[in-house]
């Protein structure tokens, strides 16, 4: 069963400059028990993407059409907001990109944690035991003890597990990470996705990792899906993308990873261009502008390519490999 | 903890003698000669000159100031002109009336003011928003005097609901209660459209916190992240605010006593001012300002032991 | 002409900005052309026409000294108006004399002048007036007073702070370096850059300063009898509350009427023209 089918979603904020087309067309499954990430520069549309799935999306923004099936039952841009409430946290629950901002700094730890839980029957002290439980799952020392301590008490690295703890406590069927580690340092940020991949094979849940480090997306995530200015450019298997890129973003943000960088270069290589203007959207392949195999057809809107296996570029040369082209 | 106690303690003593310095050039330097203020115009110059000399006059300016000085620090505040009795025992009697009159005022606009700010900030935008910003406008802009005067008029004269003056029958607390309703309304009621103002403006600022969003995000009840995540942070800034405001609600509370005829210390330096009675007139200014400086100090105290940020920050 | 008219525009855009034009335009016109709008005089004592109600002869009735009270609150809005615009504006020259020189000064005379402006404010305000008219004795000149020094602390610090922010930015180190002498530097590059927030919270004080008038007069200690004022006003009825409320009603309305027409002005000039000023 896919926990989480999102199927043509269409998301436009009203500006003072007119409307915002903030996500296209964007399409992608999240199955069970896998981890799906998301990659893209900043401004691609992740956050949008995230809050469109709480129910969260700001007062001036709006889901003009598609569907994001939840469970195979429940369309969450059909139910209304007490229904969405029920779903956030026991079912949906979600671990946010600023560790030192994610916590109320003026409720305690265990308190926080005992308020999530109020919709259990069980009593203070079991929700107060379970909070101290998840505590020692995420290896914060002295768990107890950190129950009564405010968030501003402990560092980055233990804000962010505990914040993990606290959306993993309700065992939910989908987890969305938003940039979870960004904020961390190198060391802490591999302990912390090590203890993802731990706790999320114990609990059984999908997970949604939205990350612009692709390192860690290839480390952690089964399937990943490559944004572009509010459209999900290639999707595919981790093997996929990585080994076989089909949309010529996707393999120059490749190219631009610092991490694989395998001589010493003087600068870091860049894409040329700039995102383009969003309240303007082309109406050809969004990615023309910047694009290095750029050719007429692409005035017009792309498809989307499926090259096989599930693996899908919104690209009219997807099917043609780089190699070939030029050597044509 | 300590160490800032101190530090602000010796900062507000500071603040002090300076405010005494300002107070005696006013007193001494500006022209016009406090004996002859004391006596009024019928007096002898043989009268001023023996009291100028009892007052010390005759000495430098310096040695006057220090007189002044190290004896009030020590509580003397000289003596009541017509009595005798030391012109800090009688401010200290009236003080309570005074101190309860602007309990009355901070209740009155924190009960109102942030419930007010806290409805106006969930419901932006809305006319609810509009009419609470407009109201708050106007109670800010309208002197308090004038809001004492037209509750008296109102609720005392013509409807009859409450009593008009004094502050009621020792000892009867209920009495006593009552009669603070509207003076403590007059007094207050500037104060509920700076706290909801300020509430309103914390609390937009508060909601878009990260914070905020992890608790929706694990769909928490609208009420408990308004009034337990949201305003508990949110009304931090009014205690800082409050106790800026005691100053003001000081100045209120004179009106206020003289327009209900309640006892206290407006009361009594009206009266003494009226009675030519210098002593009183000096001491009790002296003797609010220092309230006003330690409330102050106060208020940041409470901020301290309120936020836990701030709590081990010291 | 079109230069003025386009704030104005403006200001009338917004609903309370438009309302607050109308009362200060409205307290204004009838503070100038009172002798115009009646031909009571406002001093003259009348025996036989002691406390009437308000009739057509009347328009609010008289005082316990048969005088008009319309005619009183006409004259009264002059003597407002006359405080506020003097000592508002003496309170801004000393406050930006003061500032400039807290600012632009040595380290020790700018800590000295802080110290300085937090005692003042440290006075409880009607525990300072009364101080003061102790002194003084009861008149115009200590109501100005009053109202420079609890006004100017506030001026001071502002343009000190602006000053501070100025006097280490690019061009002002450009016009020292090339030699421009201090008063020089002050008039041409930090005054003017200065002075539109400051005489926008200016204009928010006026009903402050209006609200001192009319407090002091009402305690007896600011403008004189006979000279009508909105304050001894308020202190006639209220002594006569019980029997005869118009007087007291007819002291507080153009109170009440001026200081929101000028509060609901301020606000809205400074939503307008200055919106970082916001929440001072």
């Amino acid at each position: 069963m896919t926990t989480l089918a999102i199927d043509g979603l269409n998301v436009t904020f009203s500006t003072e400059d007119g409307p915002l087309h903030a996500l296209k067309n964007v399409s992608f499954d999240v199955p069970e028990n896998r981890i799906v990430g998301i990659v893209g520069e900043s401004g691609c549309g992740k956050s949008t993407l995230i809050n469109a799935i709480l129910g969260l999306l700001a007062d001036n923004g709006s889901i003009d059409s598609g569907s994001i099936l939840f469970q195979g039952r429940d369309d969450l841009t059909k139910l209304g907001p007490a229904q969405m409430r029920d779903l956030r946290g026991p079912k949906i629950s979600t671990v946010f990109q600023d560790p030192m901002g994610a916590l109320n700094p003026v409720i305690s730890v265990g308190q926080q944690m005992i308020n999530i839980q109020y919709r259990s029957d069980i009593s203070k002290q079991e929700k107060a035991q379970r909070a101290v439980d998840m505590l020692e799952l995420v290896r914060i020392p002295d768990a107890r003890a950190a129950l009564a301590r405010y968030p501003h008490q402990f560092s980055g690295g233990m804000k962010q597990r505990i914040a993990i703890a606290m959306a993993l406590m309700m065992e939910p069927a989908l987890l969305i990470a938003d940039e979870p580690t960004t904020a961390l340092d190198a060391t802490l940020e591999v302990t912390t996705i090590e203890l993802l991949k731990d706790l999320q094979q114990q609990i059984g849940c999908s997970v949604l990792f939205i990350s612009h480090h692709l390192g860690v997306i290839a480390e952690l995530c089964d399937d990943v899906v490559v944004m572009y200015a509010g459209e999900v450019v290639e999707r595919g298997t981790v093997r996929q993308i990585f080994n076989d890129p089909r949309h010529p973003y996707t393999a120059r943000l490749l190219e631009c990873d610092p991490a694989r960088q395998s001589e010493r270069t003087r600068s870091l290589p860049t894409i040329p261009g700039e995102i383009p203007d969003l309240r303007a959207r082309p109406r050809g392949c969004i990615f023309a502008n910047r694009c290095h195999r750029v050719h007429d057809a692409c005035a017009a809107p792309p498809p989307d390519h499926d090259v096989g296996d599930g693996h899908v570029a919104r690209c009219f040369v997807a099917n043609v490999p780089e190699t070939v082209e030029a050597t044509a | 903890m300590l160490t800032y106690f101190f530090k602000r303690l010796g900062l507000a003593a500071v603040i002090v003698s300076v405010a005494m310095f300002i107070l005696f050039c006013m007193i001494y330097l500006i022209p016009g000669d406090p004996a002859s203020v004391a006596l009024g115009p019928r007096a002898t110059e043989e009268m001023r000159a023996s009291l100028r000399e009892a007052m010390g006059l005759n000495q430098p300016v310096p040695v006057q100031f220090w007189n002044f000085y190290s004896s009030a620090w020590m509580g003397d505040l000289g003596t009541e002109v017509l009595s005798g009795r030391p012109v800090l025992t009688v401010v200290l009697e009236q003080l309570p009336y005074t101190l309860a009159l602007i309990a009355g005022g901070i209740t009155w606009s924190v009960a109102l003011g942030i419930p007010l700010g806290c409805w106006a900030a969930v419901s932006r935008g809305s006319w609810a928003d509009r009419i609470v910003g407009i109201l708050s406008v106007a109670v800010i802009a309208v002197p308090s005097f004038v809001i004492a005067i037209y509750a008296l008029l109102i609720f005392a004269v013509q409807l009859r609901w409450l009593p008009a003056i004094g502050a009621g029958e020792p000892g009867d607390l209920g009495d006593q209660l009552t009669h603070l309703i509207l003076p403590s309304l007059a007094v207050g009621l500037g104060w509920v459209g700076y706290i909801a103002r300020m509430v309103r403006a914390s609390m937009l600022e508060v909601l878009e916190a990260s914070h905020i969003r992890t608790a929706r995000a694990f769909g928490l009840p609208d009420r408990m992240i308004t009034y337990r995540y949201a305003l508990s942070i949110a009304i931090l800034p009014t205690v800082t605010l409050l106790g800026v405001g005691i100053g003001q609600m000081l100045s209120s509370a004179v009106f206020a006593e003289i327009v209900f005829a309640r006892p206290g210390v407006g009361k009594l330096v009206y009266d003494a001012i009226l009675t030519r009675n210098f002593p009183v007139v000096s001491g009790t200014v002296l003797v609010t300002t220092v309230l006003f400086v330690l409330l102050n100090l106060l208020a940041d105290l409470i901020i301290g032991a309120l936020d836990p940020r701030v709590r081990s920050s010291f | 002409m079109a230069e003025l008219w386009r704030p104005i525009r403006k200001i009338l855009r917004e609903p309370l900005g438009a309302l607050g034009l109308f009362l200060v335009v409205l307290v204004i016109f009838g503070a100038i052309f009172a002798d115009l709008l009646t031909s009571f005089d406002p001093t003259r004592i009348n025996p036989r026409d002691r406390f009437q109600g308000p009739s057509a002869a009347h328009l609010m009735g008289t005082d316990q000294l048969g005088r008009d009270l319309f005619a009183r609150v006409l004259h009264g809005g002059r003597i407002a108006l006359f405080v506020a615009l003097v000592s508002t504006a003496a309170s801004l020259v000393i406050g930006i004399v003061l500032g400039l020189i807290a600012g632009y000064g040595p380290r020790w005379l700018d800590n000295l002048m802080i110290l300085l402006f937090d005692a003042m404010k440290s006075f409880p305000t009607v525990m300072l007036a009364l101080a003061l008219v102790t002194i003084m004795g009861p008149s115009l000149t200590a109501v100005m007073v009053v109202v420079i020094l609890v006004t100017v602390p506030g001026y001071a610090r502002i343009i000190r702070t602006q000053t501070i922010a100025l006097k280490n930015s690019e061009y002002v180190t450009a016009a020292q370096s090339m030699g421009a002498n201090p008063a020089r530097i002050l008039r041409v590059h930090i005054l003017p850059n200065v002075i539109g927030p400051l005489v926008i919270l200016a204009s928010m004080d006026i009903p402050v300063v209006i609200g001192i008038e009319a407090g002091m007069s009402f305690l007896g200690l600011g403008v004189r009898p006979p000279t009508p004022s909105w304050g001894s006003m308020l202190n006639d009825g209220f002594t006569s509350i019980r029997d005869t409320a118009w007087i007291a009603i007819a002291g507080g309305i153009p109170i009440i009427l001026t200081t929101l027409g000028f509060t609901f002005l301020g606000e809205t000039l400074r939503d307008v023209f200055d919106p970082r000023l916001k929440g001072r």
